[in-house]
């Protein structure tokens, strides 16, 4: 075990703390994430929602060192080190055992000309000392825990003869051969079918539930949010507008962006009527407006959200849930 | 600008599908162990779509949705069956006779991105239409593409503009601006909005729903979100594997679902409420679609069905209304799901390929 888990076990498991990312491009500087702050229990399944551009995925891909020539700032406490200021070996040594992640497209994570059975064996001999017989039967274990039925053949097949829902089985049951304590799933039911998405969904449940392994889970559907999140974080252009339990975020949403995305999603439960959208395009990351990211859509903005952006605050009478809006009572 | 054609009445029939099957054939082996196989896309599908009525057609990845779409347009041949166009029979009409066709009808698609030539303004791009018909040119062709882009909410000045000067949601109203240039009866719209931002998906499905209105238009709208089309269609017509497993009133199918696919899928499809979607039926259906090459005989459906009996396997279900529903409420089972009852539950295991 890592020294940093002989803390107590009260810690968060990943503690993020006012993270800023920030590419130089020929335009300008894009600021992809500014100052965003928040932590992970143990065993706990913590969502992150937001749209293209809004930094969710940079935000993680930068706490395993994924993102490259990045001006990164801030801390992100993973069992108490700081991932932020880890040597590339060391990271290394994080990425699998402790942090695993999943991505959208399970065709492009996996090599097309190895057997899937092999490419876990890789890994798993990457971070292990084990013999080729005790990783594929590993491996094959492995497939049968997420649901692939016949592991035993199917762990010679290639990535082809896999459907995109056995895909993504095996990149979570790769993603588990060395028991991380946090599983990054980033989109990962974006590219698959809606029954194939609620076949994962319950997998990843059962993951948390029979493994209590922590799970990060990025996605732009608020739909998916709702099946599996314990709590939820509302990122707009780099920053974090609501963060609140999953019950809450939906039942009494705060911030005017949560409430615009809720009013402007049609349903499948409720019979239609007018969608009220949400005005106008996300704002650019390398002009960013000044003051609230998104007063310039904001029906409500009044004339401080142009000038200063509001801090996330707790909401009166409320713990877990805050939000990042002046309108907020006891915000002004 | 008057169209020059007298279009069906409202609720008369536009389109008619009648018993339209399409197979690709693919070759696999080598020169000498060559075996023909055809991809059964559309199997016997029937069914028509109203004037001024948004028909929808739901399904998941290869079932054939897109195909039949394009069967209707003509883009690809039928391999048998007949396509009815406002009660002119397209289906085996030379390219010549098409044309007057092809005015009537026009296609929006999924990709803002791929379907726009970023080498071209945008201005050029609406107007291609008038070009190709031969309808309107110089001064009058800016004018009429003004007048379009103002109809779709863009900015006329921005003629001149290139698509990559636009974000996706803008882009997307210009493939919508060139769709509608010939003020076409039928639009089919594949996927209009799944590229887009949950933001900008409003958006763009109210300015469909607004230019339906003003212009009396025909949508086919083909989508895999059944969010998104219990939202913009009248009826729908679910899809498995090549067939058209049910057909309905869009309510009657949400509230009053038969085929247990639609009930799989109803259940599947995620709700941005913890409390409705604890609450709401689970089925979660084992495995993957069959593929196309080799289909089940019987019921497509029946080897991933909850409900299987002996006789799915052996006789193909018309579709026809269960005893009790509307006329216009069709499904394809041999047992259809009564509304008090609930589908045994599968375990989440995984199927051959």
């Amino acid at each position: 075990m890592t020294p940093g888990s002989a803390q107590t076990s009260g810690a968060p498991l990943l503690d993020v703390r006012d993270l800023r990312v920030a590419f130089s491009t020929p335009d300008g500087v894009l600021e992809a994430v500014c100052g965003l702050s928040f932590s992970v229990d143990r065993g706990h399944v913590l969502g992150i929602v937001g749209e293209s551009g809004s930094g969710k995925s940079v935000a993680t891909q930068t706490m395993v060192g994924l993102t490259r020539g990045a001006r990164v700032t801030g801390e992100a406490l993973f069992e108490g080190r700081n991932l932020l200021a880890m040597s590339p070996d060391e990271l290394r040594s994080v990425r699998g055992r402790g942090i695993a992640m999943v991505f959208q497209n399970p065709l492009s994570s996996l090599h097309p000309l190895y057997r899937i059975g092999w490419q876990i064996v890789e890994m798993i001999q990457a971070h292990e000392k084990v013999t080729k017989a005790q990783g594929r039967a590993r491996a094959i274990e492995l497939l049968g825990l997420v649901g692939i039925s016949r592991p035993d053949r199917r762990v010679d097949d290639y990535p082809h003869q896999f459907s995109g829902g056995m895909l993504q089985r095996a990149m979570i049951a790769m993603a588990l051969a060395l028991h991380p304590r946090l599983l990054v799933a980033d989109e990962p039911t974006t590219a698959l079918d809606v029954t194939v998405q609620a076949q994962i969904i319950r997998l990843l449940g059962r993951v948390q539930q029979e493994f209590g392994t922590a799970i990060i889970l990025i996605t732009h559907d608020l739909g998916v949010i709702a099946e599996v999140a314990d709590e939820v974080i509302v990122m707009y252009a780099g920053r974090a507008m609501e963060v609140a339990p999953r019950r809450e975020l939906f039942i009494a949403p705060s911030h005017p962006y949560t409430r615009g995305l809720l009013h402007a999603i049609p349903r499948a439960d409720l019979a239609g009527g007018r969608l009220t959208p949400i005005p106008g395009q996300p704002p650019s990351l390398i002009a960013r407006p000044p003051g609230c990211p998104f007063h310039p859509r904001c029906t409500e903005a009044v004339e401080r959200c142009s000038r200063e952006a509001p801090p996330l605050a707790a909401l009166p009478g409320a713990v877990r849930h805050m939000s990042s809006c002046w309108l907020t009572e006891g915000n002004a | 600008m008057t169209a020059s054609h007298v279009s069906a009445r409202s609720g008369e029939p536009l389109v008619s599908l009648e018993h339209v099957v399409k197979e690709f054939p693919v070759k696999r082996g080598s020169v000498f162990t060559r075996t023909r196989e055809r991809v059964h896309a559309v199997t016997d599908v029937s069914l028509e779509v109203r004037s001024g009525e948004t028909l929808a057609l739901v399904g998941e990845t290869g079932c054939g949705k897109s195909t039949l779409a394009r069967c209707v347009m003509r883009l690809h041949d039928l391999t048998s069956g007949r396509v009815v166009f406002d009660g002119h029979d397209i289906s085996t009409a030379s390219h010549a006779e098409l044309q007057p066709f092809r005015r009537r009808m026009q296609m929006v698609f999924q990709d803002p991105y791929g379907s726009l030539n970023p080498r071209r303004r945008v201005g050029s791009i609406i107007g291609d239409p008038f070009e190709i018909h031969g309808l309107a040119s110089g001064a009058e062709r800016v004018t009429r593409v003004q007048e379009l882009m103002q109809l779709v909410g863009l900015n006329p000045e921005h003629y001149n503009r290139f698509p990559g000067d636009f974000s996706g949601g803008q882009r997307q109203r210009v493939g919508i601006a060139r769709a509608i240039a010939l003020r076409p009866d039928l639009i089919v719209c594949d996927e209009p909005v799944s590229a887009l931002d949950v933001s900008i998906r409003a958006q763009i499905l109210n300015l469909l729903t607004e230019l339906q209105r003003e212009l009396g238009l025909t949508y086919l709208f083909i989508s895999h979100d059944l969010s998104v089309v219990r939202h913009v269609s009248n009826r729908v017509a679910v899809m498995y594997l090549g067939t058209a497993v049910e057909l309905a009133a869009v309510d009657d199918l949400y509230e009053h679902a038969r085929h247990p696919y639609t009930r799989a899928l109803l259940s599947a499809m995620p709700v941005p409420d913890p409390d409705r979607s604890a609450a709401r039926e689970e089925i979660i259906l084992s495995g993957d679609p069959p593929s196309p090459l080799d289909p089940p005989a019987g019921c497509r459906f029946h080897p991933r069905c909850p409900r299987v009996r002996a006789r799915c396997s052996l006789e193909r279900p018309a579709l026809a209304a269960a005893p009790g529903d509307a006329a216009d409420h069709l499904s394809a089972c041999h047992f259809p799901v009564a509304d008090h009852e609930t589908l045994a539950t599968t375990i989440a295991g995984q199927g051959a390929a």
